[in-house]
C-alpha cells in the first residue's frame, strides 16, 4: 500500500514539536523506537497520527523506555534504513549509555531533543542541562532556535549524518515550551521537494544485505580503541563541519533560507557581544537592537552547531569584540558553564583582548528577559569602560535570594 | 515460510553449518559455544543475530576478528534483544517498501543472552519484545552466574551456589535465594513459544528451535550452559554434567505453547537423585559438610515438588 503525500500551505502554523515531526514524515523514516517523555511527546505523537492516517510507510515501534528506543534506533540502523526518534530531559539522561554506542558503531541515526532540565528537583520546562549532557557522545549537535528551524534543520541533519564520509548520528535541538510548544508561521517545502533534499537512504554495511555479513559492535581493549574513538573524533573535527557548510548552501538553494554554523548578528562592528543558544538568541537580537539604539556597539552570536564545537566560527565572529558575556542554560555544578570554558579555550591562543564573563541563566524554565539582558549588556560596556571584568566570572541571573557569583 | 532442514544424525548435523566459527575465545568445554552452534545449525535461513554483552560476546568478536559468518550486532549488556527488534522492525519496513536487495531471502532473527543479561539486568528490554510480539528468538545461554565478570551471583544462580558475591564461608552456605522462574514469566506474556532446551539433548533442541522459527512471533529459549570455570568441573565434562542437569530434573526440558500448554519434552528413564549433580560441581562442595546436608535433602524435595508441578500443568492441558 503507498502511502498518500499531504498537501501544505506555503506558511504553516506549527509549533516545534509538529514542525520536527512533519519533517520526519517528509523524510520518509523507515523505523521510529519511540518512548514519550515530555515535552517532545507531540513529535512522535504526530508522527504515529501520520503513519495512522497512511501518510507514512514504515515501523513505528513504541518501546518500554527511552534506553530501548535507542537501542531499537540502533538495530534498525545496523540493519540499513532510515532511523530517527525524539527525546528529552531524564530520557535522554536514560539513553545516555545508548549514545555512545550508536556514535561509536558510526550509525546515522537522528535524534531530536527537546531540551529540559534534568532533575532533581523534578522539572518539567526547558534548560540545556540534557544538551550538554550529550556533548560527549560523539554525536553531531545542532541548535534549531524556532519551530521553523526545527523543520529545516532534521533535513540538513539526515542529509549530513547519512553522509557515507560522515557517518556519525545527529540531534536537532529545540528548547523545550519555548520552542516545542509555541506554534508560528513556518514555510514550508511540498513533500517531493523536502524529500529530494535528502533523498534515497544509501545503505552501508547493512545487516540485511545476506551476501554480505556483518559484525557490529566488536570488542577492542588498548590495541585497537583508541585508533576507533581517535579516527572517530578526527571525523567529527574535520569531516563535519565542511559537510554541513554543504548541506547549508544547498538549502539555502532550494529554499532560500540561510543557515550558518555560527549565527552573527550585528557583529560586523560590535564591542561587545552575547553568545548563546536556543530561544534566548532571538530574545538578545531584540535586546542588542535597542543598544545600538542607544549608541552601545552590541552584538550576539548565537551557535548553529554545537558539536562539533565551531572553533574556528567563534573565533572570527568574536576577534573584535572588547568584552563577551558567555550564557550558559544548564547549572555548571562545580566550574564554570560549558559555554564560557569552551570559548575561553577558543579564544585562548588567539590575538583577542576580550574580557570574557558568564552567566547562568533560565534553569528549569525560568524566563530570560529583556531586562536581564539590557543590564548584561550594560555590565560588558563598563567592562570595556575599565578594561577589566568588574564582576565576578560567574553569575546567576534572575534568581531569588542572595546573589550567586563565584570566581 | 521456508522448508524446515532435514537433519539425519549428529555428525552430519554438527557440520551442516559453519555460521559459528571455532575460531573463538571462549574456555574449553564451554557449553555457550555448543548452544549456538546447535541453534544456528538448526536451520538453512539467513540469520540476524544479536548477542548482548557477555562471555559470547566478548569471545567471538575481538576486532579485527569474528568468529560470526552472519551478520551480528552487539549493543550493550542489556539490549540484545531491542537491537534484533530494531533489525527486525528495519527488514519489515524495507519489505514492505519493496527496497529489500535480496528480497525473496526469509531471515530469523535471534539474540543470545547469558542469565545477567537476560534475568536481570535485560529483564525489561525481553520483556517489551515480547509484549510488542516481534517476530525474534531469545535464546538465555543460562550458565547461573556472572561468568564474564569472574562469577558473581545473578537472579538464576541456585540456592546454595558458591559464587563472588555470595561465597560459601564460614558462616554462609553461599546464595540464599530461589532461582527465578524465567519461563513462567517470559510464558505469561502470552507468547507463542517458550521451551526449556539443553545441548546433550540435541534432537530435542533442534525440534525446538526449528518450531520456534517457525512460529510468527516471539520466541524464548533457556538454554542451560554449564560453565566449567564458575561451577568448577573439568572441562571434558560438560556433556556429563549437562546429562546430570536435565537427568536430575533440576534443569527440566519442557515447552509452553501460547502461554499455558505445557508439555514435558524430556522423561529420563533413569531420575538421577539431585545429589549427584551437586557432588559432581565444585560450587556446591561445601554442601556436603554434615551442616549443610540438610540443604541437599531440600533441593532433592524443591526439584521433586516443581517436577510434580510440571506433570500437573501438562495433564491438565489448560
Amino acid at each position: 500500500m503507498a502511502f498518500d503525500k499531504m498537501e501544505l500551505r506555503d506558511i504553516e502554523v506549527w509549533d516545534g514539536n509538529f514542525a520536527a515531526a512533519q519533517a520526519l514524515r517528509q523524510c520518509q523514516i523507515d523505523v521510529v523506537s519511540a518512548y514519550p517523555i515530555t515535552p517532545s511527546t507531540p513529535i512522535v505523537e504526530g508522527y504515529a497520527k501520520f503513519l495512522a492516517d497512511n501518510y507514512i510507510e514504515g515501523e513505528f515501534v513504541m518501546v518500554e523506555s527511552e534506553h530501548a528506543a535507542m537501542s531499537g534506533c540502533i538495530g534498525a540502523s545496523a540493519a540499513g534504513g532510515r532511523v530517527a526518534t525524539a527525546t528529552s530531559s531524564q530520557g535522554f539522561a536514560l539513553m545516555v549509555e545508548t549514545l555512545y554506542q550508536a556514535s561509536g558503531m558510526r550509525l546515522p541515526i537522528v535524534l531530536n531533543v527537546v531540551n529540559r532540565a534534568l532533575a532533581a528537583p523534578l522539572n518539567v520546562n526547558g534548560d540545556h542541562s540534557d544538551m550538554y549532557l550529550g556533548r560527549d557522545s560523539g554525536w553531531i549537535q545542532l541548535d534549531a532556535y524556532s519551530p521553523q528551524e526545527a523543520y529545516d534543520l532534521n533535513f540538513i541533519a539526515f542529509r549530513v549524518a547519512e553522509d557515507h564520509d560522515v557517518r556519525l548520528p545527529c540531534m536537532v535541538h529545540q528548547d523545550g515550551f519555548m520552542t516545542s510548544h509555541t506554534a508560528q508561521g513556518v514555510k514550508t517545502m511540498d513533500d517531493d521537494t523536502a524529500y529530494s533534499f535528502v533523498g534515497d537512504f544509501k545503505p552501508m554495511n547493512d545487516m540485511l544485505d545476506f551476501e554480505h555479513p556483518v559484525t557490529h559492535g566488536v570488542q577492542t581493549e588498548e590495541d585497537w580503541h583508541f585508533e576507533h574513538k581517535a579516527r572517530q573524533h578526527n571525523d567529527l573535527m574535520t569531516k563535519v563541519m565542511p559537510k554541513i557548510q554543504t548541506a547549508f548552501d544547498d538549502f539555502e538553494k532550494l529554499t532560500g533560507r540561510k543557515y550558518n554554523i555560527v549565527e552573527k548578528y550585528d557583529m560586523e562592528d560590535a564591542d561587545i557581544a552575547v553568545v548563546c543558544m536556543g530561544t534566548s538568541v532571538e530574545t538578545a537580537r531584540e535586546v542588542a537592537k535597542e543598544m545600538r539604539g542607544k549608541g552601545v556597539k552590541a552584538g550576539v552570536v548565537g551557535l548553529r552547531v554545537i558539536r562539533p564545537f565551531p572553533f574556528f566560527e567563534v573565533q572570527e565572529a568574536l576577534k573584535d569584540v572588547k568584552a563577551i558575556a558567555a550564557l550558559d542554560r544548564s547549572s555548571p555544578n562545580g566550574a564554570p558553564g560549558m559555554l564560557f570554558n569552551e570559548l575561553a579555550g577558543a579564544l585562548y591562543n588567539t590575538d583577542t583582548k576580550a574580557l570574557l564573563s558568564g552567566y547562568v541563566y533560565g534553569l528549569g524554565g525560568r524566563d530570560l528577559t529583556k531586562k536581564h539582558l539590557t543590564d548584561l549588556y550594560s555590565e560588558l560596556q563598563a567592562n570595556v569602560d575599565a578594561g577589566k571584568v568588574l564582576t565576578p566570572l560567574q553569575q546567576f541571573i534572575g534568581v531569588r535570594g542572595p546573589k550567586l557569583q563565584f570566581l | 515460510m521456508s522448508e524446515m532442514k532435514k537433519i539425519k544424525n549428529l555428525k552430519e548435523f554438527s557440520t551442516s553449518a559453519d555460521r559459528f566459527e571455532g575460531a573463538n575465545l571462549l574456555c574449553p568445554g564451554c557449553a555457550h559455544s555448543i548452544i549456538v552452534r546447535e541453534v544456528l545449525n538448526a536451520t538453512n535461513d539467513d540469520l540476524v543475530l544479536a548477542a548482548s554483552t557477555g562471555c559470547l560476546e566478548v569471545c567471538t568478536a575481538v576486532y579485527p576478528y569474528t568468529s560470526w559468518d552472519a551478520s551480528w550486532i552487539h549493543i550493550g549488556f542489556e539490549n540484545g534483544s531491542t537491537a534484533v527488534a530494531g533489525a527486525e522492525a528495519m527488514y519489515k519496513a524495507l519489505k514492505n517498501k519493496g527496497r529489500l536487495k535480496q528480497p525473496d531471502r526469509n531471515p530469523k532473527f535471534v539474540a543470545f543472552g547469558g542469565d545477567g543479561a537476560s534475568y536481570d539486568i535485560g529483564f525489561q528490554w525481553i520483556s517489551g519484545c515480547m509484549e510488542r510480539g516481534h517476530n525474534m528468538m531469545y535464546v538465555v545461554l543460562d550458565n547461573e552466574v556472572y561468568a564474564n565478570t569472574g562469577g558473581q551471583r545473578s537472579s538464576s544462580t541456585p540456592i546454595g551456589a558458591s559464587a563472588t558475591t555470595t561465597p560459601a564461608g564460614r558462616v554462609s552456605y553461599g546464595e540464599t535465594k530461589n532461582k527465578k522462574d524465567m519461563m513462567s514469566i517470559m510464558a505469561a506474556h502470552h507468547i507463542p513459544y517458550a521451551a526449556q532446551v539443553a545441548p546433550n539433548k540435541w534432537k530435542d533442541m533442534v525440534k525446538k528451535i526449528q518450531h520456534g522459527m517457525e512460529v510468527d512471533g516471539p520466541v524464548f529459549i533457556n538454554a542451560v550452559s554449564p560453565c566449567t570455570t564458575e561451577w568448577k568441573f573439568d572441562p571434558k565434562d560438560t556433556m556429563h554434567i549437562t546429562d546430570l542437569a536435565t537427568d536430575s530434573l533440576v534443569f527440566p526440558l519442557y515447552e509452553i505453547i501460547d502461554g499455558h500448554e505445557l508439555n514435558i519434552t524430556y522423561r529420563p528413564k533413569n531420575v538421577v537423585p539431585v545429589e549427584e549433580y551437586l557432588a559432581a560441581q565444585g560450587r556446591f562442595k561445601h554442601l556436603f559438610k554434615d551442616e549443610y546436608k540438610y540443604l541437599i535433602k531440600e533441593w532433592q524435595e524443591r526439584v521433586d515438588a516443581n517436577w510434580a508441578y510440571l506433570n500437573r500443568r501438562e495433564e491438565a492441558r489448560v
